[in-house]
């Protein structure tokens, strides 16, 4: 897994609730049986029309839109378990998606995929809306170190949780299997019981 | 001290507490399918890792399986190549498999309990949200994501942090042709699609009591629906009584001890919730959705809300109503219909196909309206044939197919067009689930078989007498 530390970059804001893994990623392409290639077709029924033309009103079509922070309306990653949403967004170049709240599996899934969700309040959610829409170029610095988002442009900054696990993890670039891999005698002591 | 029947079974699961609460969990079983298993086989291998517990891992073919001429090799290149390569995978690996073809093939949510493979008081995760299914036992089970499967495939554990707590008790009579699929719907939608994140739900309370296993499992399949990582009901002698005898079900001696562990899980009277709700099981109606989420339901009779409900954006409820083209305010009933699909992980299984049987027996699907009945296992389909309900099915014009996923997702052929209407049983009515461009209306068996008939949304309940 890739380590995560800082990034400084534009975002691509996407001011919609309730995104559920099937708009990220649909069923269709999920009959890959490697984790590569996805990022084409991540939005894919937002993003291009009937005869896999762009749509022009959707924002991944807009050259104003470019970065690594997608930015989106709250329960972002609701619906299927499928990871494929996760590979999608991180092979498509995303390194952090923001929101008021995440679906519990997509959180879990953005993490082990070297993905940060970021989770800031509805109110620092409409400035950062607000700070795209003022200038598509402002800038945003996410430092997981600290825990902390930064709307450049005005210095404010908000803090965010993060499990200090999954934390070291992701700083390390580590995942949970070498982890677990290394308690295996545990896991057999607690079979015995 | 009190605790309730979550606790004691995730506690008596947990391994090891590591830094930050995350807890390593024992997993009792782990259910695998073609979609979300191949990275994780191929993670195993890079690793040179075998699956560490095989005999507590199951495998069938189901999200990309077609529903006809299951005998032939799979026509599309793609779906054949994914089936083919859990086949091997298995093989390589010494997981057991029921593929395409061996009797119990079928949905793995259906299939994971009829076998009795799914018991009360364990852990059962698998690369799929509808895993709550299993939860109707008074079991934990949830769905993991690829990284996670191949976790339990090289631990049999994952690591997590315990969810919250919540308790939803539904209590009272339900009115003539109000089902288990409608109890959810409204549940749903009077909690969102978020309301439940972070939560794992306890369902209780008479009217879920009085639910058969069918409808139980059809409850906590939904549950996923709310944002809830999984539900869970009491296991009490309905449970009981469902999985003795089952394949995989202790026997004798073996029996009698898990049947002492099991009777004692349910709640103590004294345990606490971090949230409850509690509904009357008459205020509920046969339930549609009208919208792009399962939160957008409402009962049948009732018109589309004029605005987006409290907390939600008027932008995002606007794009829904637009991609459904329906108006605020609008009633849906006379809603012209083009497509039912009966099947699904939440209702695909004896009882939903005895119900809409029982409804449309002796009648026609309208002429306008393609009409798909699909079995959630080989075994469900044997009884359905048994019971003579496939010649009931094709007499009245549906199509009986073979078991699998099916146009819940439309992985294989079974879509729904662009524009067209469904009235389906299955659990999300996203954009494009169905299909690209389609538009679903998730429904009961009941709702979904009388729709077939009229050719546009009827009120199930003023149909009582074709009921009784």
């Amino acid at each position: 897994m890739q380590a995560f530390t800082t990034i400084k970059s534009t975002a691509i804001p996407l001011p919609i609730e309730d995104v559920d893994t099937d708009q990220i990623i649909p069923a269709r392409f999920l009959k890959a049986t490697t984790r590569e290639g996805f990022g084409d077709n991540l939005f894919c029924d937002w993003r291009f029309d009937r005869e896999g033309q762009p749509k022009k009103d959707f924002v991944l079509n807009n050259p104003t839109y470019r970065g690594e922070i997608l930015v989106a309306g709250k329960n972002f990653g609701c619906g299927s378990s499928r990871e494929h949403a996760a590979w999608a967004i991180g092979d498509y170049g995303l390194r952090v998606v923001v929101s008021s709240f995440f679906a519990d599996i997509f959180r879990g899934n953005a993490l082990n995929n070297g993905i940060l969700p970021v989770v800031v309040s509805p109110d620092f959610l409409d400035q950062i809306f607000q700070a795209i829409e003022q200038d598509p170029g402002a800038t945003f610095t996410v430092s997981l170190e600290n825990q902390s988002f930064q709307i450049d442009a005005s210095g404010t900054s908000t803090t965010f949780d993060i499990d200090p696990y999954k934390k070291n993890c992701l700083l390390k670039g580590y995942d949970d299997i070498d982890f677990l891999l290394s308690q295996k005698e545990e896991i057999e002591a607690y079979e015995k019981v | 001290m009190a605790k309730t029947l979550f606790d004691k079974i995730w506690d008596r699961h947990v391994v090891k507490t590591i830094e930050g609460d995350q807890q390593i969990l024992y997993i009792d079983r782990h259910f695998i399918h073609e979609v979300t298993s191949p990275q994780a086989f191929a993670g195993l291998r890079e690793r040179g890792l075998p699956v560490f517990r095989p005999a507590q891992t199951i495998a069938t073919a189901d999200h990309n399986v077609p529903t006809i001429n299951q005998h032939l090799p799979i026509e599309e290149p793609l779906s054949r190549k994914q089936v083919d390569a859990l086949t091997q995978n298995c093989a390589e690996f010494g997981v057991n498999l029921y593929g395409l073809g061996h009797k119990y093939q079928g949905i793995v949510h259906v299939i994971g309990p009829e076998l009795g493979i799914t018991q009360p008081g364990m852990t059962i995760v698998c690369g799929d949200s509808h895993t709550s299914t299993h939860g109707a036992f008074g079991g934990i089970a949830f769905g993991i994501g690829t990284s996670q499967v191949e976790q339990v495939m090289a631990t049999q554990c994952v690591l997590q942090r315990k969810p919250q707590k919540m308790r939803i008790s539904v209590d009272g009579e339900l009115a003539p042709g109000v089902v288990a699929k409608d109890i959810i719907l409204y549940i749903i939608a009077q909690l969102g699609v978020g309301g439940g994140t972070g939560y794992f739900v306890e369902y209780a309370g008479s009217a879920i009591r009085d639910l058969s296993m069918e409808g139980r499992m059809t409850i906590c399949n939904m549950s996923i629906e709310m944002g809830a990582r999984g539900g869970l009901i009491a296991p009490d002698e309905t449970t009981f009584d469902y999985v003795k005898g089952r394949e995989f079900a202790p026997k004798g001696a073996d029996w009698d001890k898990q049947l002492a562990y099991w009777q004692s899980l349910p709640t103590d009277a004294e345990a606490t919730f971090d949230k409850e709700y509690n509904f009357r099981a008459e205020d509920i109606q046969p339930m549609v959705t009208y919208g792009t989420n399962p939160g957008m339901g409402m009962g049948v009779a009732a018109q589309i809300p004029k605005q987006a409900k409290a907390g939600e954006s008027e932008a995002t409820f606007k794009k829904s109503l637009a991609y459904m083209d329906v108006q605020p305010g609008q009633s849906l009933l006379g809603q012209r219909i083009d497509y039912v699909f009966i099947g699904s992980c939440t209702n695909s299984r004896m009882e939903d196909l005895r119900m809409a049987a029982a409804l449309i027996e002796g009648q026609k699907v309208a002429s306008h309206v393609k009409a798909m009945i699909v079995p959630g296992s080989q075994q469900i389909a044997l009884q359905a044939q048994a019971e003579g309900l496939d010649k009931v099915f094709i007499a009245a014009g549906f199509e009986f197919r073979q078991a699998g996923c099916s146009a819940c997702l439309g992985m294989n052929e079974d879509k729904v067009p662009a524009g067209m209407y469904c009235v389906s049983t299955s659990n999300r009515n996203f954009e494009g689930r169905q299909g690209p461009g389609a538009r679903t209306i998730l429904a009961s068996p009941l709702t979904a078989a009388a729709a077939a008939i009229a050719g546009e949304i009827v009120d199930v309940s003023k149909q009582v007498g074709v009921l009784a």
